[in-house]
């Protein structure tokens, strides 16, 4: 039987195979979007567990590859649902160096205030839109929408930041 | 101003204040905490309850029974 009409079948060795198959990406996904480490091991463990408890609707044929990254990305959005309103985005992962230290921190503050304040939906896709320039056929195949809906997202996401920004004093051009 | 320029100009003020990740690399081996959660919280599908299979029946019978519901079903959708 192939490895994944095993999974399917509950064999938890073939679900080791393609869980060391396969971490590696779906923790490098999830990091990207929620951007604290131990907060990605946890959700990739989680992710996992999903894959593992709905394994069933799993279909032998299909693309395990793009399954897994589908179940992260809404462990990644039940998590930025969830968490606790901080002041702060965490930013514990080594970053780019995109970042400009003649930007004055209390408008870096301002930024990452405003962006975590978006909604959980808009925060994920601005993530991996803006910051990490995903295409968006890459998020619409992780989301399961539309990459017209992703497009639709963003100009939302945007215009929200951008009205947030403006109320607090930090330039941003309008149309 | 189009989108597409104004998206550009929305990411590149991003970028000063969260830049991208630039390591995502996974630092070790997470089968151990796998393991771990599936002996405290075994991945078993629940059953659905009596209760939801009740509240199916009822909604088919009233389908069955009052047809003239589904238009304003429609409406309400």
């Amino acid at each position: 039987m192939e490895l994944l009409e095993r999974f399917a079948a509950g064999d938890l060795e073939a679900f080791e195979v393609l869980f060391r198959q396969h971490q590696r990406e779906v923790y490098a996904w999830i990091v990207r979007i929620v951007r604290d480490t131990g907060i990605a091991e946890d959700l990739t463990v989680e992710t996992f567990w999903r894959i593992y408890k709905y394994r069933a609707r799993f279909r032998p044929d299909g693309n395990f590859r793009a399954w897994a990254r589908r179940i992260g990305t809404n462990a990644a959005l039940d998590h930025l649902r969830h968490a606790r309103h901080e002041a702060t985005l965490p930013e514990d992962v080594p970053c780019a160096a995109g970042a400009d230290p003649a930007v004055r921190r209390e408008v870096r503050d301002q930024i990452r205030n405003a962006f975590h304040e978006l909604p959980a939906k808009y925060r994920l896709i601005a993530t991996l839109a803006l910051v990490e320039e995903e295409s968006y056929a890459e998020i619409a195949k992780a989301l399961g929408i539309s990459e017209a809906l992703v497009k639709i997202r963003v100009f939302r996401a945007v215009r929200m930041l951008r009205k947030k920004l403006n109320s607090i004093g930090v330039e941003v051009n309008a149309k | 101003m189009s989108n597409d320029e104004i998206n550009e100009e929305m990411k590149e003020l991003l970028k000063q204040a969260i830049a991208p990740v630039k390591d995502s690399e996974l630092r070790h081996d997470l089968w151990p905490q796998m393991l771990a959660k599936l002996e405290e919280q075994p991945a078993i599908v629940p059953a659905i309850p009596w209760f939801d299979w009740a509240l199916a029946a009822l909604a088919a019978g009233a389908l069955i029974f009052f047809p003239g519901i589904i238009p304003a079903l429609f409406y309400h959708l």
